[in-house]
């Protein structure tokens, strides 16, 4: 099965996001209160180990794993749909102390309720498919 | 506590994220968790209503592979790696809780506050705020900045890219709100 390899780093991410509490709603609200380091270390040490990754990989011009050249996409410039947007979705990050990610680890854990986050958000995309147009991006 | 129950410390976990992050690139993918969402919402019909959901979901099967493999990820270290010791959350912090009434929620192997995250809940003001409308702010955020955490906090910010910065600081203006103003509130109700 050609999707065996994402299904084993998927694996991998869930128990990256338990082992190491990220998916723990006290420590997103002990991040928001500046009142541990944990939080800060991790996001930090990823943020920086993939800025060195990725200037090498830029550098070096390395190939994927099936020989093609890896490209990089640049995101669209704008400031209103990602400082809007964003701060809605860390309305959403505080109030339920999980991303989708997290989400998604979380109930593998055993939190059943967490589905009912979990398809609010999908909703949510969806309303925000509906809107999109009337939207300022 | 032997070294498959005991949490990981952040450089650990930071180092193991990046590592999820490279493996993605070197697979010719990106790491970007939220898609999922925009995936599900298009295999639900999305389509018809709106060209945003739209899309090959076949081209995104990939991801949803990966989306389970989380969730299986999770069972598994709550099946063969739980913890058998409660957090070791800060001091500051362990009295934020206590002025939130949640202390007793820190227990060995929980992750959140039971009481306040469970089905019953949901009949209440404080859990459709925090389950239902937080979990819809998390879907539609996520879809009109164009990334969650891993695709702006770690893939943008790892790329140096001004726009992921952006939704960063929005992320915590959004969270600092909540978490500082709103649940206080909310909890003393």
């Amino acid at each position: 099965m050609k999707f065996l390899q994402y299904l084993l780093y998927g694996i991998l991410f869930g128990i990256i996001l338990i082992k190491s509490e990220v998916a723990s709603w006290f420590r997103i609200q002990e991040m928001f209160h500046f009142q541990s380091f944990h939080m800060y270390g991790v996001i930090g040490t990823a943020v920086v180990l993939g800025i060195i990754g990725i200037q090498l990989i830029k550098k070096y011009e390395l190939k994927d794993f099936r020989g093609e050249k890896i490209v990089f996409h640049d995101k669209d410039k704008s400031v209103a749909r990602y400082l809007i947007g964003g701060i809605i979705f860390g309305l959403g990050w505080g109030l339920t102390g999980a991303c989708p990610g997290p989400m998604v680890a979380l109930l593998g854990y055993g939190y059943v309720v967490i589905i009912v986050a979990f398809l609010s958000a999908t909703l949510g995309t969806f309303v925000y498919g509906l809107l999109r147009d009337k939207l300022p991006h | 506590m032997d070294i498959i129950h005991q949490p990981w410390p952040w450089y650990v976990g930071g180092t193991a994220i990046a590592a999820i992050m490279f493996l993605l690139i070197f697979s010719g993918k990106e790491f970007g968790f939220s898609d999922n969402l925009r995936t599900i919402a298009c295999m639900c019909g999305g389509g018809k209503f709106s060209k945003f959901l739209d899309i090959d979901w076949k081209q995104r099967l990939w991801n949803l592979t990966f989306m389970a493999g989380t969730f299986l990820g999770g069972w598994i270290a709550y099946t063969y790696m739980r913890s058998d010791e409660p957090m070791q959350l800060s001091s500051s912090f362990l009295s934020t809780l206590d002025s939130w009434g949640l202390t007793r929620d820190v227990k060995p192997g929980e992750l959140i506050p039971i009481s306040l995250f469970n089905f019953s809940q949901l009949g209440s003001i404080v859990g459709i705020v925090l389950i239902i409308f937080g979990g819809f702010f998390v879907g539609f955020g996520a879809r009109y900045a164009g990334g969650c955490t891993s695709g702006h906090a770690i893939s943008g910010l790892s790329n140096l890219q001004l726009p992921s910065l952006i939704a960063v600081i929005g992320f915590f203006i959004g969270g600092l709100f909540v978490s500082n103003i709103l649940y206080p509130w909310l909890l003393n109700l």
